[in-house]
């Protein structure tokens, strides 16, 4: 069939949907490939929706979007093997509409934004994978799917077909990710009957809560975990660095029973019917790990551009952005009557480059390599955080400096004076960067 | 009933006006070519319970071609509970088809006007019981695992698994009559048959025209059942499940099925997997089994699974993992590895039926 | 040759999860299917159209969001579809769906004469096998359930011929179209849809009718009004009385538990002793 589009969107995540639907609203002849059931069937669920971004593409996106609650809490604890320091923010700010911050269900949310997309007149196909990229010389004309008569035709595609592309890479645009430079991440999505979720979170009906969480469950590693409340279910997840695994011998899977079985964790999830178990790469080689992003008749939008906020376990939001940044340039140069050269898509960059994007991603630059040469984050801190909340919580007639004396002893004897000062620097330093 | 948590808890409602003097008890008597379905007699057992608690009698109905052996099925169903038998013969119902028996089944409910009506959930019950309930316009409740009069209104209670077995729910139709159900094999206790027990026949003609029926039977293939698993009437299975972990063991219940001269069951994720063939899967989507003694290894219990074996007399179950729900319903439970229990109990099976023969 | 081919569209209840206290169905995250038993009725029906020709009709009766399953059928080769939805269609039972089925079957014959009817062995919700017979009886087709082959059409006499799964062997059938068939599962497998199918499905102009378009002026017969059964109470399945025995031994060695075990069992039942003696052959 020699049909021929303006644009080929691959993928229906958060970077495809946002293209497409972008696209197609501005009338060009889009057609969406996915290779999941439906859209959304192959992403990880639970997340958290950021509404800034969804909100200029999709302004009243509330009205129909699946949104499970929305954060009114934020929670960051550090845990030690037994017990965990932590800060809690909640705010009735959070309680004022517009809410920003969702938890969603992926494969929930992925459907709804892909029906906009049709409605918006886009071809959604979906149980189609596009193997290759047809190429004339070094242009892209088409993909290449894996289905009889499979080959489809466009002036530009955009890829944004998740983490480590295969596609990018099968056509020579990337190179084979570092395993330092992606995190493996795995979830599990835990049933409890609504009430219980609000009765054991302290939270009313549609409010959320988020516990972000680090130290000794990640063994050493470099990585996070977190818990978010969904209206029925809670998320629960962790993310180390591939490379750490390959060195520490732990699986994922491991490290989420650890997590499950910690005392700070299990009563929050105790009677709860556990669902899937999904593992997903994340890139979290932030800035420097970016790939090249367009070239002759295509872009690369969302996880396929490790546009990936590593620090905030941000994602779909620059996924959305990119995605939709690459469709108005498309839409620019049609309208301009200009070709999907590299030369004319340039724009795509230096519009990213002024988006919060790259803004974002610039600042954090520095984080993946500190964290990377940094163990004790993840390793002496918490441990010591811990003793010494431990100490100072403890009423043994002990008075509070001598006690802090102890506290700064155990310190120093773990790690030079210098040392401390050294990753408060660097840490410092990485978040002022700008 | 796709939705049945849709609708709302029931009311008070009567019974239409033109069903008030529908009485007594049915149960369809299933004869494919003169051999009755074992799930008829199950049924006349569950069908003599609601009978007395109404006070009414229990009917059986059979039909089949003119001769002695239809006859002998009558007095076969007073053995086992019936009090009459309303008898159809001709020879157009020599073999099963629909549109007859749906024509004489029907014909006989509006002269003899049942209240309720059972049928076996067999390839015969449910295509004959959908066709004439629809005739009918009355209700139909499929794969029943539980049948109780309710005592204020003197409805049928059907129970059924619903959503996949994850629920049951309970069903009535109120307003029409007969109240039609179907049970599957196995799932009623099958009742000792009292040979003294006689009963009236009462026969009835009804007017079939083989010319005007449009289905002809051609030829029945009989299946051999030399090779084909009977699960459902075994009297020994020994069951495994995903928890064997590889294809190989397996075998380990093959091994222990052969001392005790049991049959092999699985569950779905087994039949699955290939390891074992359709007709040994136990439960929902399987066969529905009462042996006097089951023994589960790495089943985890699950409902969909416990429906189909928790009517056996025993039930043995090894899971590696205490809190496994088969141990909330098994009688004997090891927790410990099957691949290394399994072996130990074939051989002490085989020690202790040695020794039962020596001792005669 | 005209076959209509009734899907429905159902919970992947695999993925079901039961509110432990309210004793509802939490749907939440769980995906939709077709019933798998409907995708053999669709694949034979297409199978006599690659061989005979003709139009493949698929129906089904359910909620707006059912139209992805129809398209689905549309890329499998189906010509055309027919979502059939109301309001007032909610919490009908096998009767009243298979009520309004037929109804809507009877409109499709209105173009187009229906020499199949095709349905699925059961559906994996429901589960009854009862609407399949209740529309053959409703629009007085010969009904055909249980068939696992069908073996040749013959045009000119307007017969079919089928092998039909009936209890202890199975049944040859001759009979005269318009006939109505229950598909048995594993008969056939689903092929492939390619690129131009997938177009094709994902732009069709599916049809949509409510009750009055699928022909049912009384809104009495159908849906909840229209079932002659109610459900009453939805429960969870109780655990036995008394949980399992579970066999101790001091070392929970696998030979002491087993020994352990026979001594309790058969003890505690000699008469499976003696069973068990005279099955161990
Ligand atoms: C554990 C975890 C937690 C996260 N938490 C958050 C969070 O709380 N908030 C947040 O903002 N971000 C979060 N992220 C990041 C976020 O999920 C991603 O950044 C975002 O999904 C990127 O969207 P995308 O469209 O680029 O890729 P995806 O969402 O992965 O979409 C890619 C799509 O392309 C399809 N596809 C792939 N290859 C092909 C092919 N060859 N042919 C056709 N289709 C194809 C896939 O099926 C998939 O649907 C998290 C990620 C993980 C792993
Ligand atoms: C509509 C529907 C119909 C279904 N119909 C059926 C049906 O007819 N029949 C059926 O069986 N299922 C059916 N199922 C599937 C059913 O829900 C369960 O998934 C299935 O019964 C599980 O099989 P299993 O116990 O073998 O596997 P699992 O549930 O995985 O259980 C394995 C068990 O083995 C134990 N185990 C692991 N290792 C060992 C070891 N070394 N030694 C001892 N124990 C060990 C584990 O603790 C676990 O309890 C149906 C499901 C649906 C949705
Ligand atoms: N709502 C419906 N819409 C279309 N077809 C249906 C519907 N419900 C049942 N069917 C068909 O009837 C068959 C038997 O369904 P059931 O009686 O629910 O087991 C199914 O396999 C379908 O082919």
């Amino acid at each position: 069939m020699a049909e021929k589009f303006d644009v080929i969107v691959v993928g229906a995540g958060m970077a495809g949907n946002a293209a497409a639907y972008t696209a197609a609203k501005a009338g060009l002849k889009v057609l969406q490939i996915e290779r999941g059931e439906y859209p959304g069937s192959k992403n990880v669920q639970g997340a958290i929706l950021y509404a800034d971004a969804i909100e200029k593409i999709i302004p009243d996106f509330r009205d129909s979007a699946p949104l499970e609650r929305h954060l009114i809490e934020q929670r960051v604890w550090v845990l030690d093997d037994a017990s965990h320091v932590g800060s809690n923010y909640r705010s009735e700010e959070f309680n004022r509409e517009p809410y920003n911050r969702y938890t969603i269900i992926r494969a929930q949310f992925d459907k709804w934004f892909s029906e906009q997309v049709t409605k918006a007149g886009g071809l959604v196909i979906c149980e189609t994978t596009v193997q290759e990229l047809l190429m004339d010389g070094n242009r892209v004309v088409g993909v290449r799917t894996d289905r009889k008569n499979g080959d489809v035709f466009a002036d530009c595609v955009i890829l944004a077909d998740g983490v480590n592309s295969l596609l990018a890479k099968k056509a020579g645009f990337h190179e084979e990710l570092k395993p330092k430079d992606i995190a493996l991440a795995v979830k599990e999505i835990h049933f409890l009957p609504q009430e219980t979720i609000e009765s054991r979170f302290n939270i009313g009906e549609d409010e959320g809560v988020v516990v972000e969480m680090a130290g000794k469950i990640t063994a050493g590693m470099m990585g996070t975990a977190f818990l978010y409340t969904n209206r029925e279910s809670i998320t629960l997840g962790v993310g180390c660095m591939l490379s750490d695994f390959k060195k520490q011998k732990t699986t994922p899977y491991q490290l989420l029973e650890q997590m499950k079985a910690h005392p700070s964790i299990k009563p929050l999830i105790a009677g709860s019917e556990m669902k899937e178990y999904a593992a997903h790469l994340i890139p979290e080689g932030g800035y420097e790990a970016i790939p090249p992003v367009y070239g002759e008749g295509w872009m690369i939008a969302g996880d396929a551009g490790m546009f990936v906020n590593g620090i905030h376990r941000e994602g779909s939001n620059l996924a959305m952005t990119a995605g939709q940044i690459a469709a108005e340039t498309l839409i620019d140069l049609k309208a301009a009557g200009k070709e999907c050269s590299a030369r004319n898509l340039k724009v795509y960059r230096q519009r990213l480059d002024a988006s919060f994007v790259m803004k974002d991603l610039k600042k954090y630059r520095k984080m993946p390599e500190i964290f990377h040469k940094s163990p004790q984050f993840f390793t002496t801190y918490p441990e010591l955080l811990n003793r010494a909340a431990h100490t100072l919580v403890k009423v043994d007639g002990i008075d509070k400096k001598t006690k802090e004396r102890e506290i700064r002893g155990s310190f120093l004897a773990a790690r030079s004076l210098t040392g401390l000062f050294g990753d408060a620097f660097k840490l410092w330093r990485a978040f002022q960067a700008r | 009933m796709s939705e049945p948590v849709k609708k709302p808890a029931r009311k008070k409602v009567e019974v239409d006006p033109r069903f008030v003097n529908y009485k007594h008890v049915w149960v369809f008597i299933e004869a494919e070519r003169g051999v009755v379905h074992p799930v008829s007699w199950e049924l006349l057992g569950e069908g003599r319970k609601l009978a007395d608690a109404l006070g009414v009698e229990l009917a059986g109905i059979v039909m089949g071609p003119p001769g002695e052996r239809t006859r002998a099925i009558c007095s076969e169903a007073f053995h086992y509970g019936a009090d009459l038998c309303y008898l159809v013969q001709d020879e157009v119902l020599h073999d099963y088809r629909n549109e007859p028996y749906t024509k004489a089944l029907t014909e006989l409910v509006n002269t003899y006007q049942p209240e309720i009506l059972m049928l076996g959930a067999s390839t015969l019950g449910r295509d004959l019981a959908g066709s004439v309930a629809t005739t009918l316009a009355t209700g139909l409740v499929a794969d029943c695992t539980e049948l109780v009069i309710e005592a204020e209104s003197r409805n049928l209670a059907s129970t059924r698994p619903t959503f996949g077995g994850s629920l049951l729910c309970t069903i009535m139709t109120q307003r029409h009559r007969p109240q039609m159900a179907t049970v599957r094999p196995r799932v009623m206790a099958m009742p000792e048959p009292d040979t003294s027990r006689t009963g009236r026949i009462v026969e009835h003609k009804v007017t079939l025209i083989e010319s005007s029926i449009i289905t002809k039977v051609l030829e029945y293939i009989p299946d051999n059942l030399q090779d084909k698993p009977q699960l459902p009437f075994a009297d020994i299975i020994v069951a495994g499940g995903r928890g064997l972990k590889k294809q190989e063991n397996f075998q380990l219940v093959w091994d222990l099925a052969k001392v005790l001269g049991a049959e092999i069951g699985a569950s779905r994720p087994i039949v699955q997997a290939g390891w074992a063939e359709l007709d040994r899967q136990v439960g929902q989507s399987g066969k529905t089994v009462r042996p006097k003694l089951y023994i589960a290894a790495g089943i985890s219990g699950a409902i969909q699974h416990r429906v189909g074996m928790d009517g056996a007399d025993v039930i043995i179950a090894i899971n590696n993992d205490p809190n496994a729900p088969i141990f909330d319903f098994a009688h004997y439970g090891i927790v410990g590895n099957a691949m290394q229990v399994l072996p130990a109990l074939t051989d002490a099976f085989r020690a202790q039926i040695a020794q039962a023969r020596k001792a005669g | 040759m005209h076959s209509v081919v009734c899907i429905k569209q159902v919970p992947d209840s695999a993925q079901i999860r039961v509110h432990p206290v309210t004793n509802t169905i939490m749907r939440q995250g769980v995906p939709a299917i077709i019933n798998p038993y409907d995708l053999f009725a669709l694949e034979e029906a297409l199978r006599l159209k690659d061989k005979f020709g003709g139009t493949v009709t698929v129906i089904t009766m359910g909620p707006p969001m059912a139209e992805v399953a129809l398209r689905k059928c549309l890329s499998f080769g189906a010509d055309d579809a027919i979502l059939v939805s109301d309001r007032t269609f909610a919490g009908a039972d096998t009767l009243a769906t298979s009520c309004a089925l037929a109804s809507a079957i009877n409109k499709i014959r209105e173009n187009m004469p229906v020499d199949l009817i095709f349905t699925g062995k059961q559906t994996i919700d429901g589960d009854t096998a009862q609407v399949g017979p209740g529309i053959a009886k409703r629009l007085d087709y010969q009904l055909l359930t249980y068939v696992s082959a069908i073996r040749e059409i013959d045009h000119g006499n307007r017969e079919i011929l089928v092998e039909r799964r009936a209890e202890g062997g199975v049944q040859v059938l001759r009979t005269k179209l318009p006939c109505l068939i229950t598909m048995l599962e594993g008969t056939n497998e689903m092929r492939y849809a390619d690129m131009d199918d997938m177009f094709r499905a994902a732009r069709y102009p599916l049809k949509l009718w409510d009750r009055v378009a699928a022909g049912i002026e009384n809104p009495d017969v159908v849906g909840l009004k229209g079932s002659p059964t109610v459900v009453g109470k939805v429960f969870a399945p109780k655990p036995r009385s008394k949980r399992a025995e579970i066999v101790e031994t001091i070392d929970n060695d696998p030979k002491n538990l087993a020994a352990t075990l026979l001594a309790k069992v058969f003890t505690q039942h000699p008469k499976l002793e003696r069973e068990i003696a005279r099955l161990a052959k």
